[in-house]
């Protein structure tokens, strides 16, 4: 993995019990969503919630998704910060909103490629708009999905 | 005494404040009692006649504290707002409720903070800041200034506001420092050249548009308004309260839902004028809560001073100075006088309406003061 080192301090998900499918689908290489598993509703819902916010149905599933989106915002994060990430500063934080689904947005880091520190991509690359794809690379020794440009 | 509306049942009539420093020598419990007995003081109440208290988080010193150190009577009334900077009017809100519905007589409320010495929230790993955070801190969306950042960044695309806009916030704030001993900012004016080549907290938000970091505590008293008559000063009257959690919302990192660019303010501000007998045409001067400046933009908007995406142009022309459309945090605010968690927004404003200000409205008889946008939020228009 690229960066390994760099990136062995950062923070892991403090994940919860409706997160945590999340982060297993994840760590197989599978971008997936929550999804309400009632028949006439299926509506996506994030972040993971025990209970569908338009039917009240407590029945879910996890809805596997093209891993394509679009960086919907994104800031460069100074110090001061905790050192592991002062350390890369700056760096680059996204929120990119998802093809399949734009309400569905996720925060993430754009990468130079799978595994790669969140410094990894030249900030001027940066911009509103742009098409990014999901990757999977390991980050403190959890899988994370991370973001490559679709034309780096 | 009971009454159906809190409209103007109530009024403010004492304030109190110790002085705002990076760091201060007492503890964060000294400062709230020291703010507290001043704030009695200044109403001319005695402090075994307080029978209600309300505070919000992160305060750490709680009622039982708080009640024993200045000698409360009885206490029939006591409440915890959450969500930070978003529970400062809460706290007048669930105090003018209990004392205008018999709960209660005279009631505190208080921030105390050692913001300035202490520590930072964010840096905690272990405890968690009430944000989903699994979905935002791994990737270092670590401190409020980078969850706000990101709003802002997506703001400014898509309504074509600038960091111009945002340095007229940070600019009016500094001046009205200027004007207020009591400011941590007061000899320190601020120039367009220092915004602009000054170092970045989480791009695009630089150090001037970041609220201080403050050691401090202020308190005020609220009794009925008959019996605000006879205290021994000017009433300042609590004519609508309102508080605001919207449907589907998700606090500072609000990037969830069909419209991130709406928050609380938009629903605490629909409750807040529908009962009001004035709308934000007729609000003399304003104290909004600037925890950073894009948050004024953003409440401009949600409390109906312009349309869904003007605030930044709403700042042009000196709108926000004294003498402009909407003179705006003229105390200095969180940017520049002291970031208290917004309670000194409300004592501001309470000063205001005396004509007590450092930085006066000429007959100023209104005044609207919000808490936190971005989180769980409460605000109140306050009349003479």
């Amino acid at each position: 993995m690229a960066d390994a080192a760099r990136t062995s301090n950062l923070l892991t998900p403090h994940m919860d019990d409706d997160g945590k499918p999340f982060w297993d689908y994840a760590a197989k290489g599978e971008l997936r969503v929550q999804a309400c598993a009632r028949p006439d509703c299926q509506e996506l819902r994030f972040p993971p919630r025990p209970c569908c916010p338009h039917c009240q149905s407590f029945d879910s599933e996890w809805r596997r998704m093209s891993g394509k989106g679009r960086i919907w915002s994104y800031v460069l994060p100074h110090p001061p910060l905790l050192p592991a990430y002062a350390e890369l500063a700056p760096y680059n934080a996204i929120v990119v909103e998802l093809a399949d689904a734009p309400r569905i947005r996720l925060v993430g880091n754009l990468v130079s490629e799978a595994g790669a520190a969140p410094n990894s991509v030249d900030p001027a690359k940066l911009r509103i708009g742009a098409r990014v794809q999901v990757v999977f690379g390991e980050v403190g020794g959890q899988v994370l999905p991370q973001w490559v440009l679709e034309r780096p | 005494m009971a009454s159906s509306s809190l409209k103007d049942a109530t009024a403010i009539v004492g304030i109190g404040q110790t002085p705002f420093a990076k760091q201060l020598p007492q503890s964060e419990k000294t400062l709230a009692a020291r703010a507290i007995v001043a704030a009695l003081d200044d109403a001319g109440i005695a402090p075994s006649e307080v029978d209600a208290f309300a505070s919000y988080t992160m305060e750490e010193t709680d009622e039982v504290e708080i009640a024993k150190a200045v000698g409360a009577g009885d206490v029939t009334f006591f409440s915890k707002v959450g969500f930070g900077g978003g529970g400062s009017c809460a706290t007048i809100a669930h105090l003018a409720a209990a004392v205008a519905t018999g709960q209660a007589n005279v009631g505190v409320a208080w921030r105390s903070r050692k913001r300035g010495s202490g520590p930072r929230p964010w840096k905690n790993t272990t405890a968690q800041l009430p944000t989903p955070a699994q979905w935002t801190r791994p990737f270092g969306l670590l401190r409020p200034a980078d969850e706000i950042g990101m709003l802002t960044r997506r703001y400014m695309h898509e309504y074509g506001a600038t960091r111009d806009h945002l340095f007229n916030v940070a600019l009016a704030c500094r001046n009205r420092a200027n004007q207020n001993p009591a400011a941590m900012m007061y000899e320190r004016p601020l120039t367009r050249d220092m915004y602009m080549t000054s170092r970045w907290i989480s791009e695009p938000l630089c150090l001037f548009d970041n609220c201080l970091e403050t050691d401090g505590a202020l308190a005020c008293v609220i009794v009925s308004a008959e019996r605000a008559r006879d205290c021994r000063r000017k009433p300042v009257y609590v004519h609508s309260v309102a508080q605001g959690l919207p449907a589907q919302h998700h606090g500072m990192v609000n990037y969830w839902n069909d419209d991130p660019l709406s928050g609380p303010a938009w629903t605490a501000a629909r409750h807040l004028w529908k009962q009001a007998d004035f709308g934000p045409q007729d609000v003399d001067v304003a104290q909004i809560y600037d925890a950073f400046t894009p948050l004024i933009p953003l409440s401009l908007e949600g409390y109906g001073f312009c349309g869904r995406g003007e605030g930044g142009a709403f700042t042009e022309g000196g709108a926000l100075e004294i003498g402009g459309r909407l003179p705006l945090n003229t105390g200095g605010g969180g940017l520049s006088e002291a970031y208290v968690h917004g309670f000194n927004l409300i004592n501001e404003g309470v000063k205001q309406l005396r004509g007590t200000s450092t930085a006066q409205v000429p007959d100023a008889a209104t005044c609207l003061v919000t808490a936190g946008e971005g989180v769980p939020t409460s605000a109140v228009l306050l009349r003479a």
